[in-house]
């Protein structure tokens, strides 16, 4: 557990443009390559989709120039075709979902501050972690490849469930785009494995003298667990991709049965699709906290810097996260009420589901809690973080309807479920996402400072917009909308609820515009950012005790040793004074002072 | 023009926040710590937290007023009262912690606004008051979860009692087919390797099946008021989910599986086209449809209100337009109706 044995591992190597910026094994490079790849790249295009679609829904049969001129032939005169809209739907949810939400943030904040906040010099295998990116970035190249081959990508739904995903004749996108989408996945969570492996290991193993788990900032126990549940999970995931490779191309029957599709039957005899939905919600719940976990921790240690107040309940997050973590591995049945299976599981499962509930309340209780009486400094990242905790009350109370299996009959898959995990995960991890990136960029780009006033605009804009859009959104759901549907015009029911969607898409559109700023600003400081101070929020954890300059070692003298937890911020003695006199906050590398006492959090 | 509107207000709040963020900075010295946020930005934002937690109540209250019009007309089955009531208390239950961690939430962001010299609280813990905020959610979920089950539990015991009646829902991409039990209400055998479309038996109905004979197929769902229904699902390709929305009934159609669900329709087709709320949505959408036959537009026929059936499960290329019209009536009207449908065994022979 101690540094020694690392202490002289920091030596200057002669660096050339490949080792340093593209082969390189420095966590803060891999960090940065995460970021631009994952968020930047692949944000953009996930979310652009979804911009294509929204105004297909709004503006139903429309044409559209710039339908034409990308989509091409896929949008005849510029009038979306169906088939397109069900791809640009499944490739919106996979790649936000693995591509940005999971890898993007995870990957660009666990490597960025695990070794940094527990006092070290880098990952446990540098050479996993380098491995762990490239393959990131082989499966996002075979995902936007998919976007080009002749039938379209895949199109049915981020979930692919078979039989629809299993047979190219049941769609056009079931064909080569979907052989695309599962090798992309297969290597996507090959990628995932050794990325998280690395980070257990890292946090297991590298901290340094005097950090034990107790005084670990919660950042890190929340990419910890997060890699911990993607260890459990994402294999599962694996397996059920390769059976459906297998009933494509080898004509096995894991998850088919009894089809008869353009005239003929099928030889498919004795499997069965809601296996498949078992394999992939056993992922794609615990997904849904991989996402979450590390945006929430994220907002403990943004939140409590900011506030100058220790973060509330320290242990009780710490047990709210690993409450989640165990939980979410088996709420999975959630997904499934009305898919066939056995109805005395979905009583289990809405059993378990409502229990998860009550560590999220904890949480959302104690963020509350951690502003009261505080000293609040209101930088772009502690509103992301305000804004985090908004959304994911909003969001997750939506849970208690959906996750009961009575209330979920009438729910399920409409826009009400859209909106409901739209909120708690999706505009969650994204605030809890530019929460990270406002507050470390100076950690990231060697002491240069993102532009406030701009991450002013590009916050109060998006929060005002991302409720614009989800909030009304819940209301389509309950008029019993499904989602998926290339339009509503064939149910005249849904005719008056047209004006929602224009509206819907209105504020999406101007969001989105939004992020541009983000991007402006990212960009531009990166360049012609101003040098702010060496920790510049007076921050208590290990990072800011890093040199500014990019080393690699991260310390140029010895590691630092620690003698409390994080969050010692306004902490007075007896007297009523600071501990530090004219300093409101005492770095981790502090010894306890004389007659001070560490309390017992 | 809401869209305009909101578009205008949007953009001028932005301009809003740009300039007076300008305003601040210019009135400034640059320090080196030009990007860190000082007592003016805390100060804005501070307002700004509370204008948002306003604006959360607005939007909340806005859509109340203008969208829970096109909320689901009350429920036409049984269940779908206790349905409505739990769905009802939940909600209840939503809006008043929703209004108070939000209000908590942004007051805490506004009152506490940081200020130089300040000294924030150096409030670790209490277990007291933790202890409390997770024996509510606890108590409260509880009470939850027990009614849910019990509901659930009812809604999903699908049983013989009440002689039900027995109809098949049979999906396909992109359509929807009925069958009835028949005389003996029993249906006969079916699979998928059965089917030969020369002989119309689409179905892949069992024709040596003597149960099979007297089942009646027919595309347009018709159920007598105040029977039970005992649903049964199959699915010829992909995944299916019939859903009948306004009796608060889904369930997926699964190729290789038979699944199951159950209720008893209350209220038929004809009394439900005079319940208020579904005559003022029928005038409200007729309003619409007429707007559009005057610009000559699609879409534009003249609506009456009828119970449907959608697919709810992504399942191709027009996934967006399966539906199938249900009917709720009496049962004379419905024996009436049935004494003119084809039976199976009848289909069968006029091919032969």
């Amino acid at each position: 557990m101690s540094a020694e044995g690392h202490e002289e591992g920091h030596h200057h190597h002669k660096e050339t443009f490949v080792t340093k910026y593209i082969f390189s094994t420095d966590h803060k490079m891999i960090a940065k390559q995460y970021l631009i790849t994952g968020v930047l790249i692949m944000g953009f295009i996930g979310i652009a989709m979804s911009l294509f679609f929204r105004m297909q829904i709004a503006w139903p049969g429309e044409s559209f120039p710039i339908f034409e001129a990308i989509l091409g032939k896929w949008a005849p005169d510029g009038v979306m075709d169906a088939d397109i809209y069900l791809a640009l739907v499944t490739m919106h949810g996979t790649i936000m979902v693995f591509f940005v939400l999971t890898a993007g943030l995870s990957g660009t904040f666990s490597n960025l501050l695990i070794p940094l906040q527990i006092g070290a010099r880098d990952m446990a295998s540098g050479f996993l972690n380098m491995l762990s990116f490239w393959l990131f970035f082989l499966s996002c190249v075979l995902m936007v490849v998919s976007l080009f081959v002749e039938a379209g990508p895949a199109a049915a739904g981020w979930t692919i469930y078979p039989p629809l995903s299993a047979l190219p004749m049941a769609q056009p996108g079931s064909g080569l785009g979907m052989t695309l989408w599962l090798v992309s996945m297969a290597i996507f969570i090959a990628s995932s494995l050794l990325g998280s492996l690395n980070y257990i290991v890292t946090v297991l193993n590298l901290r340094t003298k005097g950090m034990s788990m107790t005084r670990l900032p919660l950042t890190i126990w929340a990419f910890f667990v997060t890699a911990v549940i993607g260890v459990i999970s994402f294999p599962v995931l694996l397996s059920a991709a390769l059976l459906l490779i297998m009933d494509r191309s080898f004509g096995t029957s894991f998850f088919l049965s009894d089809i008869f599709i353009q005239g003929e039957v099928l030889h498919y005899q004795g499997g069965s699709p809601v296996l498949y939905e078992h394999l992939f919600w056993f992922l794609g719940h615990p997904e849904v906290y991989i996402v979450l976990l590390p945006a929430l921790g994220i907002t403990s240690e943004v939140m409590s810097t900011n506030a100058r107040k220790p973060i509330f309940g320290y242990r009780a997050m710490i047990a709210s996260i690993l409450a989640i973590a165990f939980l979410s591995t088996i709420v999975w049945g959630h997904h499934m009420f009305i898919s066939g299976m056995n109805p005395f599981l979905g009583s289990v499962f809405t059993f378990t589901t409502l229990l998860i509930a009550i560590p999220s309340a904890v949480k959302a209780f104690n963020y509350i809690t951690t502003l009261w009486k505080g000293n609040l400094q209101l930088n772009p990242g502690m509103l992301f973080s305000i804004g985090l905790v908004s959304t994911f009350i909003t969001g997750g109370l939506t849970g208690i309807i959906l996750g009961d299996s009575t209330l979920d009959i009438n729910v399920h898959d409409t826009y009400f479920v859209v909106a409901h995990f739209h909120l708690v995960m999706g505009i969650s991890a994204l605030y809890g996402l530019f929460a990270g990136v406002y507050h470390w960029f100076p950690k990231m780009f060697e002491g240069k400072m993102m532009n406030k006033n701009l991450g002013y605009v590009h916050f109060w804009v998006t929060a005002v917009c991302a409720y614009g859009v989800f909030f009304p959104m819940h209301f389509v759901g309950m008029a019993g909308v499904p989602r998926r549907y290339y339009e509503n015009t064939a149910f005249p029911m849904f005719d008056e609820l047209t004006d929602v969607q224009v509206l819907m898409t209105v504020f999406a559109l101007i969001a989105a515009a939004a992020q541009l700023v983000f991007v402006y600003n990212f960009i531009s400081s990166i360049f012609y950012g101003k040098k702010g101070p060496k920790n510049p929020w007076n921050s208590n954890t290990l990072e800011w005790t890093a040199e500014v300059k990019h080393i690699h070692g991260n310390w140029d003298g010895p590691i630092p040793e620690v003698h409390r937890w994080a969050y010692d911020y306004s902490k007075v003695d007896a007297n009523g004074e600071y501990i530090i006199p004219g300093q409101d906050f005492v770095p981790q590398t502090v010894p306890l002072q004389k007659d001070e006492e560490e309390l017992q959090h | 023009m809401t869209t305009v509107l909101t578009l205008a207000v949007l953009a001028l709040v932005a301009i809003a926040i740009w300039q007076m963020t300008k305003i601040f900075e210019l009135s400034q010295l640059r320090s080196e710590n030009a990007q860190i946020a000082n007592d003016t930005d805390n100060k804005n934002n501070g307002y700004l937290l509370f204008a948002f937690m306003v604006f959360t109540y607005l939007i909340t209250i806005f859509s109340f007023y203008k969208y829970s019009k096109f909320l689901l007309p009350e429920a036409s089955s049984a269940h779908g009262e206790e349905y409505d009531l739990l769905m009802l208390v939940s909600f209840v239950i939503i809006f008043i912690v929703q209004f108070i961690t939000q209000f908590l939430l942004h007051y805490f962001g506004f009152k506490y606004r940081g200020k130089k010299g300040n000294k924030a609280l150096f409030y670790a813990d209490n277990d007291r008051l933790e202890f409390i905020w997770t024996i509510i959610p606890v108590i409260v979920l509880a009470g939850l979860i027990l009614w849910g089950l019990f509901t659930w539990t009812t809604i999903m015991d699908v049983n013989e009692d009440d002689d039900p009646l027995i109809v098949e829902l049979y999906a396909q991409q992109f359509n929807w087919t009925a069958r009835y039990g028949g005389t003996d209400n029993v249906l006969g055998d079916a699979n998928v390797r059965m089917i030969d479309i020369d002989k119309a038996n689409v179905l892949g109905l069992d024709e040596s099946d003597t149960y099979g004979s007297d089942d009646v197929i027919v595309k347009e769902l018709h159920l007598p008021v105040g029977r039970k229904v005992n649903f049964k699902m199959r699915s010829q390709d992909v995944l299916h989910s019939a859903y009948m929305p306004h009796f608060r009934a889904q369930m997926n159609c699964v190729p290789g599986m038979i699944t199951e669900f159950s209720f008893t329709p209350i209220t038929t087709t004809a009394d439900m086209r005079k319940n208020p709320d579904v005559i003022d949505k029928v005038n409200r959408t007729n309003k619409i449809r007429a707007e559009r036959a005057a610009n000559g537009e699609d879409n534009a026929d003249p609506w009456e209100f009828d119970y449907i059936l959608l697919c709810n499960k992504i399942c191709g290329k027009s996934h967006y337009n399966m539906q199938m019209k249900i009917i709720v009536e009496t049962q004379e009207e419905y024996d009436a109706w049935m004494k003119t449908q084809q039976t199976f065994g009848q289909t069968m022979a006029s091919v032969q």
